[in-house]
């Protein structure tokens, strides 16, 4: 009988102390120290706060996760928000003059969709028909669409000053009043000031909006053979395209997703902040990139989950939040994040290291 | 499992590649001239010559890389001619390159099922990846090649040299290969490592798989192959069933000292 079995091989135990499982320990520790230091990092409106206002970010760190588990980067995506949040502010403020608003919205969605797609569409077809490199073609594209958002806002934000506009961006599900029961949607009517502050607001459209589209991220990851197709081409792109996988579909479609998800933050954007501002997205780029990272993505592709880029995301979220309730300069933030995804890659290193790889 | 067209019989008598007068030419070099060959179920070949003398030319041809420019190949009896290498693979002729083949990121049967995953269908709407199904079918069929890998789960990064071999044999059985190409399969391994792939060419071939086996190793071709091609500057400067030969015989074909 022929046994292929090899003395030291490693089984994923010990190495899968770890890996993916640090960022967590590492979050939960950041929640640990926050909450004995930071007076009132700890509770449920907190952290719904934490969560509703990492969706930007979080929604481009998706997107960018299929890029970066595929080999490649999407440097894009940052204006494609905000050329999304102009593009749909602009439509709204046209369409509201003869188009109820509802339609005026919808209508401002579908542009905005469709204007944002286009950057995803082209920077797949290039890197996958032309053959080059990613960071190349969508740093090109981070060009185009900069300057294409700044013409389109005229150089400064487009605000749109339309009653009821900020109330998909910014509602709850649930709002329970003191001694009024509940309502939906919106805030009932005719609320003291006082009533008004005791107010229990629970579920943001934002946040449910958010972590519909990441269970969806997840789910196509890590269960699709879309996703599978992701891994594969970033762990070898030869070995993929010789097993058949069409990998010019599947790069295409990977940048049209990243774009799709960046255009659905700018449009989630314009309609909690009434306005669409051309570099809305352009700070949330690196801090996305960040997010990918520490989430144990490799930028030469191959490894990383989506799970990860949540963790990832929620760290700096986390980091961000926690120091200002501390009291502590918002400078530091970036210098944390900074060491974050230092160490990030370090352990990684260390981890392939005993892994074997 | 796809075991029907596999297990078919094949007809011992009917070679089940042939090449009859094969030609190809690269801008006025003769890389491959008038070259006849031919390949039986069950037998091993092994395929030797010096660098350029056309080995991987002639195998290029075979699995479709390549169109010949003058000849015939002929498939279980039927004249061939492939526009690309996925056609040969469609009618089971695979070739299996020494690193090219796996995705080591993915596990053994994520790279068995590779571009052919295995769907289920989830509330009638959605397709996802079915991974009890490969799971189980690949164990099945790395089981029937007695080859036993720890951890199917793992990626394949995690295995040796030896077991990513197997792994991507297995998945070229799994989908029904005839007539496997093997290109310096043994050459990135260690010894005991080699002689686990070498074991596994020889089960291939009581399963009546014919190998083409392309190597720089002499002491391999010897352990395994029936007969031996040798090439030389295009050319087949002899054939030899391996009983009746020696490594001196085999080493003057490559370097022409039979006069020519």
């Amino acid at each position: 009988m022929l046994k292929l079995e090899v003395p030291n091989w490693q089984t994923g135990r010990s190495s899968a102390l770890l890996t993916g499982q640090w960022a967590w320990i590492f979050l939960l520790i950041l929640c640990i120290i926050f909450s004995f230091i930071g007076p009132g990092f700890f509770g449920f409106f907190n952290i719904q706060n934490i969560v509703t206002n990492m969706a930007f970010v979080l929604l481009l760190a998706m997107g960018q996760t299929f890029a970066i588990i595929a080999g490649g980067i999407d440097l894009s995506t940052g204006y494609v928000m905000g050329l999304a949040s102009v593009v749909s502010a602009r439509v709204v403020l046209w369409a509201s003059g003869f188009l109820p608003l509802p339609l005026a919205m919808l209508l401002a969605v579908l542009v905005g969709l469709l204007v944002g797609i286009l950057p995803g569409l082209v920077n797949g077809v290039i890197i996958a028909r032309l053959a080059m490199p990613p960071f190349i073609v969508t740093l090109g594209m981070y060009g185009i669409a900069r300057g294409t958002s700044f013409l389109f806002a005229n150089g400064q934000p487009v605000s749109v000053p339309i009653d009821g506009i900020g109330a998909l961006g910014n509602n709850y599900l649930l709002y329970f009043p003191p001694g009024r029961g509940v309502s939906f949607f919106q805030p009932p009517t005719g609320l003291t000031h006082d009533q008004m502050r005791d107010m229990v607001q629970l579920l943001p459209f934002q946040l449910i909006i958010t972590v519909v589209v990441v269970l969806i991220c997840i789910w196509l990851l890590a269960r699709t053979r879309f996703g599978t197709h992701v891994y594969a081409i970033g762990g070898s792109r030869e070995a993929a395209r010789r097993s058949g996988i069409p990998v010019t579909r599947r790069t295409i479609q990977i940048y049209v997703l990243s774009a799709s998800l960046a255009t659905l933050a700018g449009l989630l954007y314009m309609f909690h902040y009434t306005s669409g501002t051309a570099d809305a997205g352009d700070p949330l780029l690196i801090d996305s990139i960040a997010a990918v990272t520490i989430g144990g993505a490799s930028l030469f592709g191959g490894e990383g989950s989506m799970i990860g880029t949540l963790v990832g995301a929620l760290i700096i979220a986390v980091l961000q939040n926690g120091l200002v309730i501390v009291g502590i300069d918002p400078f530091w933030q970036f210098i944390a994040v900074g060491i974050v995804i230092i160490l990030a890659v370090l352990i990684d290193r260390a981890k392939a290291r005993i892994s074997g790889v | 499992m796809n075991g029907q067209a596999r297990n078919a019989p094949l007809r011992e008598a009917q070679p089940l590649l042939e090449m009859r007068g094969v030609t190809k030419r690269f801008s006025g070099l003769i890389a491959v001239k008038q070259v006849d060959l031919s390949i039986s179920a069950g037998e091993v070949v092994g395929l030797l010559g010096d660098n350029g003398a056309g080995k991987s030319t002639l195998i290029k041809l075979i699995s479709g890389v390549y169109r010949p420019d003058a000849g015939q190949i002929l498939f279980n009896g039927a004249p061939v001619s492939f526009s690309s290498p996925l056609e040969a693979r469609d009618l089971g002729i695979e070739t299996i390159y020494q690193d090219l083949a796996l995705c080591e990121n993915l596990n053994a049967y994520q790279n068995i099922f590779l571009g052919r995953e295995r769907g289920r269908r989830r509330l009638g709407l959605f397709t996802e990846v079915d991974d009890a199904f490969m799971s189980a079918e690949a164990w099945k069929a790395l089981e029937q090649l007695d080859i036993h890998i720890p951890n199917l789960r793992a990626p394949v990064r995690m295995l040796s040299g030896g077991q990513r071999q197997a792994v991507a044999i297995t998945r070229a059985l799994y989908w029904n290969a005839r007539l496997l190409i093997m290109d310096e399969p043994t050459a990135a391994l260690g010894v005991p490592e080699q002689q686990k792939v070498l074991e596994l060419i020889h089960t291939l071939r009581l399963r009546h798989i014919p190998v083409i086996l392309i190597s720089h190793n002499l002491q391999d071709v010897f352990a395994v192959a029936d007969r031996v091609i040798v090439m030389r500057r295009g050319d087949i400067a002899g054939e030899r069933i391996i009983s009746e030969t020696s490594s001196n015989d085999l080493v003057g074909l490559m370097v022409g000292a039979h006069g020519c």
